[in-house]
C-alpha cells in the first residue's frame, strides 16, 4: 500500500504523458506540454538547493542560459544530427563552470549568497549581449536545427519526456539517498550538521553542481525546442521565475514544484492569451500566494489532508 | 589511566571578558567529570573551544596526544569529541529516525552517496536502530522530531551526539528543562553509557543532587577560571567553593 | 584630456551619484529597519518618474509636480507596506518570500505604469530656470546637474540631522536594533516602520522624478534603478546609511568614467565591482561596528 503511494506522483506523470501523445490534441498544446517539461527539470533541479539545502540562488538562470547556449551554438554549427550528446555536454558545460562559481558563492550565507548569484547572473547576461560577434547579442540566435529523427513536435515531446523522466528519476533518488538527507539537515540545522562531524561547505557544493548540471540541462533542451535562444535567457527574471513555480507548487514536496511548472505555464500561456499584461496577473497571484498560502499549492493540501487524518505520515515526501 | 584530553594555558576573551583565563587540565581516559560554576563562569565557551566552533586567543589542546588546537568543529567532530547542546539542536523536520540516521552516515562516512536509498545500508540501519533502542526511543521512530516533548528532544539531541561512537562525549547541561522523572532516566543513562562503554563524559551541570550524585571529578569555573577540581568531597568543603558558588546551604 | 573636462565628469557622476543616493539610502534604510529587502524599491523611482510627468502636466509647473510625485511615492509606499509587508516581518528565515513579495510588486506596478501610461517614452523638460549651464573658472556644470548635487547634499544632511539629533531619530535607530523591545517600552513600532517605508519610497520618488528631465521616461527605468542601487549597498554595506552615500559616490563615477575609457563594458563594470566587493569584502567597503546601523 505504501508502495502505491509513493509511486502514484510517476504513474500520473506517465499517464498524463501518454494521455497528451495518444489524444488528438493541437500542437500548441503539445507544444505547451513540452515547455512544461523542460521548465519542470529546471524548477525541480533548483528546488535541490532551494526546499532541500535551503540556498536561494537568484543566479540559476545562468546555468540555464549557459546549457542553452552551448547546446543551442554547437548544434546550430555541428548540425542537428549531434543534438543529443550535444545536449549533455551543455549539461556538462554548466556543471564545469558551477565549480568555480559554487566555490566563490557558497563562501556566503543567506542574503549575500543570493546577491552574488544574481550578481553573476546579471554578469553573464552582459557578456552574452556585448559578445555580439560570437553570441549574437541582442538577436539571439535562431535556426537551431534538431536531428532529422526528433523533427516534428509530437517526437520532440517524446524525446523531452524520457530525457526529463530520467533526470527526475535521478533526482528522486537524490532526494532520497544518505546525502539527500544531510542537505536537508543543512537546510534545517547547519551547526549541527557541522558537528555531526560533516563538511557543510562541501556538500552544499555538490548540491549546487548537480543543480547546475540539470538546470543546464533544461536550457540545452529548450534550445532545441524553438531553435531559438536568447540573452534574456540569463536575466534575473528567469531566475525570479523558477522561484516562483517552485514556491507555487511547494518547497517542501519533491513533486511540488513540478505542480508549480504546471500552473505557472498554463496560466501564462492563458492569460498570455487574453492580455499583454501578464505580469501584472502573475504579480497579483505570487502576491496572493505568499500571502495566503506560503506553504504552496501542495504544502496546503497535505496540511489540510494531516488535519482531516488521525494516522501519522510514515516517511513521505521528499525530504523524510 | 591514560589522559585523554589535555588543555594547556588556555585563554579567551571577548571584548576584553575572559571567559577563559589560563585553563590547565588533564581528562582522564573513562572518566566521569562535572564542570559547574555560577552563569557567565566560561563553562559552554570551554566546551565551545574544545570543539572547535570558537578559535582559541592562546593555549593548546591535546586530545590523544594530538594537538587539535585551530581545527575544524567537523574534523573534530569526526575525530571522536562529540557535544551535545542544552537546548536541543536536531532536525525538526525529520522523523527521529532520521535524525539519527544523518550521524550514523556521518560514522560510516556514507555522506556523499548520492544514488542509494538511505536506508539500503544495513549496517547504518542497525547502528541507528541500536542507538535508539538503547535510549527508548526505538518507540517513537517515525514521529516528526518537532513532535516530541521537550524532553524527548533532548535525549535525541544526545542520542544523535552518541550515534558517532565518540571518545569523549561533552553534555551541555543535559538535564535543563526536565521534568523530576526526566531527569532520573537521563542520570541513568549517562551512568549506563559511561559504564557499559567506558565513555569518558563530560557535563555542565547546575542541579547538584546530579553532580555530586555521579561525578567522579568535578571542576568548578568562576569567571573563565578553573577554581578548583577535586572529588565531590573535596568540592564540597572547598571554602572557595562555598563562597563563590555554592553557598553554605550544601 | 584637461582638467576642466576630468571636473565635469568628475561632477556630473556625483549628480548621477546622488540620484543614485536618494534610491539606495531608502533601500539601505528599510533594510537596517525592517530586515526586509525591498527589491522593489526601483519600482519606485519609476513611480516617481510618472507621477511627476502626471502632475507636471498636469499643473504645467515643474516644482509642484515633483513634490506631487515625491508625496505620491511616498503614500504608495506606506499603502503597500500596511497592506503587505507587515505580513512577512516575522517571516525571514523563510527567506523566499521576502523577496517573492517584493518581486511581485515590481511585477504589478512596472506593469500597472504601462497600462495607465503606455509604453512609449515620455519626456520632461526641465524648468527654465536650470536650463544651460553655470561657468566655474574654466569648468562648465549644466545648471540642473548641480541642482540635483544641491538638493542630494540637502537630503542627506538633513537625514543625518534627523537620524543624529532628534529623538525622532534615535526611535527609528533603535528599531533598527530591538524592535520586540521597543514596542515593549510603549513606542508605536508599526508606525514607526510605516513612516520609514513612506520616507524611503518618497525619497525613491524624488530621485524618479527629479532624473525624469534628464533620461527619457520609461518602463524599465525601475529594473535599472534597482540593480544600481543593489550594487551601491553592497559596496556600502547592508544597512548602513553613508555607506550608501559613499557606494553611491563610487559607482556614479565608476559610470561616469567608465564609459570615458571602456565604452563598450562601461554597463558591465558596476557587476564586476559588485561581484569582487561580494567575494573579498561582503560586509561592504565600509563596516560599521556592531551595535551601529542606521
Amino acid at each position: 500500500m505504501k508502495r502505491l503511494k509513493e509511486y502514484s506522483p510517476w504513474f500520473a506523470i506517465v499517464i498524463a504523458f501518454l494521455l497528451i501523445l495518444l489524444l488528438p490534441v493541437s500542437e500548441h498544446k503539445i507544444h505547451l506540454a513540452t515547455r512544461i517539461l523542460i521548465f519542470g527539470l529546471y524548477a525541480v533541479a533548483f528546488n535541490i538547493l532551494f526546499g532541500m539545502t535551503g540556498l536561494l540562488s537568484l543566479g540559476s538562470a545562468l546555468f540555464y542560459g549557459f546549457g542553452a547556449y552551448v547546446t543551442g551554438m554547437m548544434t546550430k554549427s555541428l548540425g542537428g544530427d549531434h543534438f543529443v550528446y550535444l545536449l549533455l555536454f551543455g549539461a556538462l558545460c554548466s556543471f564545469v563552470i558551477a565549480m568555480p562559481l559554487g566555490l566563490l558563492c557558497l563562501r556566503l550565507t543567506d542574503v549575500y549568497f543570493t546577491m552574488l548569484t544574481f550578481a553573476f547572473g546579471q554578469l553573464a547576461w552582459g557578456v552574452c549581449i556585448k559578445l555580439y560577434n560570437f553570441t549574437g547579442g541582442d538577436d539571439g540566435i535562431q535556426g537551431i536545427p534538431r536531428m532529422a529523427l526528433l523533427e516534428s513536435t509530437k517526437s520532440y515531446y517524446v524525446f523531452v519526456f524520457l530525457v526529463v523522466f530520467l533526470s527526475l528519476i535521478i533526482l528522486w533518488k537524490i532526494s532520497k539517498s544518505p546525502f539527500g538527507l544531510v542537505l536537508n539537515g543543512i537546510r534545517q540545522n547547519r551547526s549541527r550538521i557541522t558537528f555531526l562531524g560533516l563538511n557543510v561547505y562541501k556538500h552544499q557544493l555538490f548540491a549546487f553542481l548537480i543543480s547546475s548540471f540539470f538546470t543546464g540541462l533544461s536550457g540545452g533542451l529548450y534550445s532545441g525546442l524553438d531553435g531559438s535562444i536568447h540573452p534574456n535567457m540569463f536575466f534575473w527574471t528567469q531566475s525570479g521565475s523558477i522561484i516562483l513555480m517552485v514556491i507555487l507548487g511547494g518547497i517542501n514536496n519533491f513533486f511540488g514544484p513540478l505542480i508549480g511548472t504546471i500552473i505557472f505555464i498554463l496560466l501564462e500561456d492563458y492569460i498570455g492569451k487574453t492580455t499583454e499584461y501578464w505580469p501584472f496577473f502573475l504579480g497579483t497571484i505570487m502576491l496572493i500566494m505568499v500571502i495566503l498560502f506560503p506553504k504552496g499549492i501542495l504544502g496546503t493540501i497535505s496540511t489540510f489532508i494531516k488535519g482531516f487524518s488521525s494516522k501519522r505520515e510514515i516517511g513521505n515526501g521528499c525530504h523524510s | 589511566m591514560d589522559v585523554i584530553l589535555e588543555i594547556k594555558n588556555l585563554n579567551k576573551h571577548f571584548d576584553g571578558i575572559y571567559v577563559s583565563k589560563n585553563i590547565n587540565l588533564k581528562i582522564f581516559r573513562g572518566s566521569l567529570t562535572a564542570v559547574i560554576g555560577p552563569n557567565g563562569a566560561g563553562k559552554t565557551s570551554l566546551f565551545n573551544l574544545i570543539s572547535g566552533y570558537i578559535e582559541k586567543d592562546s593555549g593548546e589542546i591535546y586530545f590523544q596526544g594530538m594537538d587539535i588546537t585551530g581545527k575544524k568543529p567537523e574534523t573534530i567532530a569526526s575525530m571522536g569529541i562529540v557535544r551535545a547542546f542544552q537546548v536541543a539542536n536536531i532536525f525538526p523536520d525529520e522523523t527521529v529516525y532520521d535524525n539519527v540516521l544523518v550521524a550514523s552516515i556521518s560514522l560510516f562516512k556514507k555522506s556523499v552517496n548520492f544514488l542509494a536509498d538511505k536506508y539500503s545500508f544495513k549496517n547504518i540501519r542497525e547502528h541507528t536502530d541500536m542507538i535508539l533502542k538503547n535510549l527508548s526511543l526505538f518507540e517513537k521512530k517515525d514521529l516528526k522530531a518537532s513532535e516530541l516533548s521537550h524532553g524527548d528532544q533532548k535525549i535525541l539531541d544526545i542520542a544523535m551526539a552518541l550515534t558517532l561512537s565518540p571518545k569523549i562525549l561533552l553534555l551541555d547541561e543535559p538535564t535543563a528543562g526536565m521534568s523530576p522523572d526526566e531527569r532520573k532516566s537521563m542520570v541513568k543513562v549517562i551512568k549506563e553509557l559511561h559504564k557499559k562503554f567506558n565513555l569518558t563524559t563530560l557535563f555542565i551541570e547546575h542541579d547538584m543532587d546530579i553532580v555530586f550524585g555521579i561525578a567522579e571529578i568535578i571542576r568548578v569555573m568562576v569567571r573563565g577560571e578553573i577554581i578548583a577540581e577535586g572529588t565531590a568531597e573535596e568540592i564540597r568543603n572547598n571554602p572557595m567553593v562555598i563562597e563563590s558558588y555554592l553557598g553554605k546551604e550544601v | 584630456m584637461d582638467i576642466s573636462f576630468l571636473l565635469s565628469q568628475l561632477i556630473g557622476g556625483l549628480s548621477t551619484a546622488m540620484l543614485l543616493f536618494l534610491v539606495s539610502s531608502g533601500l539601505s534604510l528599510i533594510f537596517g529597519v525592517g530586515k526586509v529587502f525591498n527589491f522593489a524599491h526601483g519600482s519606485f523611482y519609476l513611480l516617481g518618474s510618472y507621477l511627476a510627468y502626471q502632475f507636471i502636466n498636469m499643473f504645467t509647473n515643474f516644482w509642484v509636480g515633483v513634490v506631487c510625485a515625491t508625496i505620491g511615492a511616498g503614500i504608495f509606499g506606506m499603502v503597500m507596506e500596511f497592506l503587505f509587508l507587515r505580513r512577512i516581518y516575522g517571516r525571514q528565515d523563510e527567506g523566499g518570500f521576502q523577496i517573492l513579495l517584493t518581486y511581485s510588486f515590481i511585477l504589478i506596478i512596472d506593469d500597472m505604469v504601462k497600462f495607465i501610461w503606455g509604453s512609449e517614452y515620455k519626456t520632461i523638460e526641465k524648468p527654465e530656470i536650470l536650463i544651460d549651464q553655470v561657468q566655474i573658472g574654466s569648468i562648465f556644470i549644466p545648471k540642473y546637474s548641480l541642482f540635483i548635487l544641491i538638493v542630494g547634499l540637502l537630503i542627506a544632511i538633513s537625514f543625518w540631522f534627523i537620524l543624529n539629533k532628534t529623538e525622532t531619530g534615535k526611535i527609528v535607530k533603535a528599531t533598527a536594533i530591538d524592535r520586540d523591545m521597543l514596542g515593549l517600552l510603549g513606542i508605536n513600532v508599526p508606525l514607526v516602520m510605516t513612516t520609514v517605508f513612506g520616507v524611503a519610497t518618497a525619497m525613491g520618488g524624488l530621485s524618479g522624478a527629479l532624473a525624469a528631465p534628464l533620461r527619457t521616461v520609461t518602463p524599465g527605468a525601475g529594473i535599472e534603478v534597482i540593480i544600481d542601487s543593489l550594487i551601491v549597498i553592497v559596496l556600502g554595506g547592508l544597512g548602513n546609511f553613508w555607506g550608501a552615500l559613499l557606494g553611491s559616490i563610487i559607482i556614479g563615477e565608476v559610470l561616469a568614467f567608465g564609459i570615458l575609457w571602456v565604452p563598450q563594458w562601461a554597463s558591465l563594470l558596476n557587476f564586476l565591482v559588485m561581484v569582487l566587493v561580494l567575494i573579498f569584502k561582503p560586509e561592504g567597503l565600509f563596516p560599521q561596528k556592531k551595535g551601529g546601523r542606521v
